[in-house]
C-alpha cells in the first residue's frame, strides 16, 4: 500500500494535468457520481456532520491495523472531495493518519471548500477522520 | 430613470476580477455593497476625527459627537421616528433583538404568549425561543403557505389577552416576500399586544415609516443598505424603551455609579453601554444619505424590472422550482434546479465570478417546510444589470450541463 505522501503525490500530478476549473470539476463531478462511498445503513444521525449547506455521512472501522474509511454527501462536488480524502486516508494506519496533513488539497485548486466558511461538512470530516484515527490508535496500544 | 453605469463607478468592488472573471455580486441580501460615498465618510473618520464620543471636552471629541449624533439624527429622519433619542445604535438586527428579549426576561410571567411567523430568520426566532425558556413563555408560530405566504388566518386565531408580543420580519431574507405588516401590527394593538418588525431585509428596497405603521419596535443592520457591517439601529417608542430594562451595564449607560446604587442614563445612551462603532454609526447615516439621493421609488422601480427580467429568464431553464414565485416582493429570487444540490451550483457559479447565497439562509423551517435541503438564492441590486443576468443563466446552463 502506498503510503499518504506518495498518493498525495499522485493526485497532485493527477489534477496538474486539467487545464482549467471545468476540467477540475468535471472530474470531481465523475468522482462524485460514480463511488458508492457508504453503506446505506450509515446513512442516518449517528453518523452526520451537519454543516450548513451539505451534509456529510462518515464510517469507520479498523481491519488489519488499518482504518477503512466510507463516506457520502448529499452534494456531488462535496462528494468528489470525499472520494479523495478516502482515496488518500483509507486503508491507512491510525498513526499516519494522525501525523498526515491535508495541505495537498490546496494543490489541487480545491482550497475554497475546505474554508470554514463553507460550512459543507468537509472541515469536520477531516477532523473526524484523525478523531477516528485517534481512538483507534488508543484502542491498538 | 437610473444611470446604472454611472452608479457602477461609485462601487470599486465591483470592478474586482473572481477566479478570472468579472465579478457578479447577486448576494445583496446578505450584505450590499459599499459606495465611494460612505468608504470616504470612514476615511475620513479615522483620518480626521476619530475619538472617544460624548465624554471629552477637546475637539476631536466634540466633532466625533457631532457626527455620530448627526447620523442618529438622519437614521430618525430616514425612518420618521418622533424623536432622536428613539434611535438606539446596536451592533446589528441581531443585537437589537437580543436586546429587546433580554429586556422582556423581567416584564413576561408563564404563561404569557408570544408569535413569530415561520418565514423569520434564525436571529428572530432563537432569541424569543431563550426568552420563552427563562420566563415561561408560550411560542405560537403562524405558519406559512405553499406560496410563500403567511397563513393570515392563524395569525389572528392565536391572538388573545395572553398575547404580549408579535415578532414578524417586514420582508423574508430566503423568499423575498413582503409581508402585509400593517395589518398583523393593527391586529396585535388590538389585544395590547406590542410588535417587532424584523426591517433588515425591507430596509434596502422599502423606505418605512415607523409612525405611520405605529411599530412598536423597528430594527435592522446598516450593511444591508450600503452601510458597514457590524452597526445597526433599534426604534422603539419613547415610552416602551424608557420601561425596558438596560441590556449591558458600563460606561455610557450611567447616570451615577457608586457602590450602594447606580442611576441609568436615559434614552438612547440607557442601551449603548461602552465605546460604540462611532465609525460604523457615521458611515450608516453616510450611506441613507447615498440611497436617498438616489430615491427609494427608483430603486425600487429598477429592481423591480431586474427581478421580473431574471424571473423570466429563469423560468426557461428545465426543472427549475421557483420558492415564491408571483408574490408582492424584493428583489430575490430563490430557486433549485431538478435535483442538484444548491450547493453544487454556487460552486460551480463562483467559479465563473457570480457570487449568490446557497443553502438553508438561516432560515431552515421554510427548508423543512419545501423538504429540501436549501436554495441557490440570487439577491438584487440597484447597481446589477440586465447583463449579468444574462451571464448568470449562461452560467447556470453550463452548471446544469456539469452536474446533470
Amino acid at each position: 500500500m502506498s503510503s499518504i505522501h506518495q498518493i498525495q503525490k499522485e493526485i497532485i500530478e493527477e489534477f496538474s494535468l486539467f487545464d482549467d476549473w471545468t476540467q477540475r470539476y468535471e472530474y470531481m463531478i465523475d468522482l462524485g457520481k460514480s463511488l458508492p462511498l457508504i453503506d446505506e445503513k450509515y446513512k442516518n444521525d449517528k453518523f452526520i456532520i451537519k454543516g450548513c449547506q451539505s451534509k456529510v455521512w462518515v464510517n469507520a472501522e479498523l481491519e488489519n491495523k488499518v482504518i477503512k474509511f466510507t463516506a457520502d454527501s448529499d452534494a456531488i462536488i462535496t462528494k468528489g472531495i470525499i472520494a479523495i480524502l478516502i482515496r488518500v486516508f483509507s486503508n491507512q494506519s491510525p498513526k499516519d493518519i494522525i501525523k498526515a496533513n491535508t495541505d495537498f488539497i490546496d494543490q489541487l485548486g480545491l482550497k475554497e471548500h475546505l474554508s470554514p466558511t463553507r460550512a459543507n461538512g468537509l472541515v469536520s470530516m477531516i477532523k473526524q477522520i484523525k478523531m477516528y484515527a485517534l481512538a483507534f490508535q488508543t484502542k491498538i496500544s | 430613470m437610473i444611470d446604472v453605469k454611472k452608479i457602477r463607478k461609485d462601487f470599486p468592488i465591483l470592478k474586482r476580477k473572481v477566479n478570472g472573471q468579472d465579478l457578479i455580486y447577486f448576494d445583496n441580501a446578505a450584505t450590499s455593497q459599499t459606495p465611494l460615498q460612505v468608504i470616504d465618510v470612514i476615511t475620513d473618520y479615522y483620518s480626521r476625527l476619530n475619538a472617544n464620543i460624548h465624554r471629552g471636552v477637546h475637539q476631536l471629541s466634540q466633532e466625533a459627537t457631532d457626527a455620530y449624533e448627526e447620523a442618529r439624527i438622519k437614521i430618525q429622519k430616514h425612518f420618521n421616528a418622533a424623536e432622536a433619542y428613539e434611535i438606539i445604535f446596536t451592533a446589528g438586527t441581531t443585537e437589537s433583538i437580543n436586546l429587546v428579549a433580554s429586556g422582556y426576561n423581567s416584564l413576561l410571567k408563564p404563561g404569557d404568549e408570544l408569535i413569530i411567523s415561520a418565514l423569520e430568520h434564525h436571529s428572530n426566532i432563537v432569541p424569543w425561543q431563550m426568552l420563552c425558556e427563562k420566563t415561561g413563555a408560550i411560542l405560537k408560530v403562524i405558519p406559512m403557505l405553499s406560496n410563500g405566504t403567511l397563513d393570515i388566518n392563524s395569525y389572528y386565531s392565536f391572538l388573545n389577552s395572553k398575547t404580549k408580543m408579535v415578532f414578524v420580519n417586514h420582508v423574508s431574507n430566503a423568499l423575498g416576500t413582503i409581508n402585509p405588516i400593517e395589518e398583523i401590527i393593527d391586529k396585535a394593538h388590538t389585544y395590547g399586544a406590542k410588535v417587532l418588525i424584523d426591517g433588515a431585509q425591507a430596509c434596502p428596497h422599502i423606505k418605512t415609516d415607523v409612525q405611520e405603521l405605529n411599530v412598536d419596535y423597528y430594527v435592522t443592520s446598516a450593511h444591508k443598505l450600503c452601510g458597514p457591517t457590524g452597526v445597526g439601529m433599534l426604534y422603539g417608542k419613547k415610552e416602551l424603551l424608557n420601561a425596558l430594562p438596560p441590556y449591558q451595564g458600563g460606561g455610557e449607560m450611567i447616570a451615577s455609579v457608586t457602590f450602594e446604587k447606580t442611576t441609568y442614563a436615559g434614552l438612547p445612551h440607557k442601551f449603548e453601554a461602552g465605546t460604540p462603532n462611532i465609525c460604523g454609526g457615521i458611515a450608516f447615516g453616510a450611506a441613507l444619505d447615498y440611497m436617498n439621493n438616489l430615491g427609494f421609488d427608483v430603486i425600487s422601480k429598477y429592481e423591480a424590472e431586474l427581478l421580473t427580467y431574471a424571473t423570466n429568464s429563469l423560468k426557461k431553464i428545465g426543472g427549475i422550482k421557483l420558492y415564491g414565485e408571483g408574490l408582492d416582493k424584493t428583489a430575490v429570487i430563490s430557486f433549485n434546479i431538478g435535483d442538484i444540490h444548491p450547493y453544487d451550483i454556487g460552486s460551480i457559479l463562483n467559479q465563473m465570478g457570480i457570487a449568490v447565497r446557497t443553502g438553508h439562509h438561516c432560515a431552515q423551517p421554510i427548508m423543512d417546510f419545501y423538504e429540501i435541503p436549501g436554495t441557490v438564492r440570487a439577491s438584487f441590486s440597484f447597481y446589477n444589470t440586465f447583463e449579468e443576468i444574462d451571464i448568470m443563466i449562461t452560467a447556470l446552463k453550463k452548471a446544469v450541463l456539469m452536474l446533470q
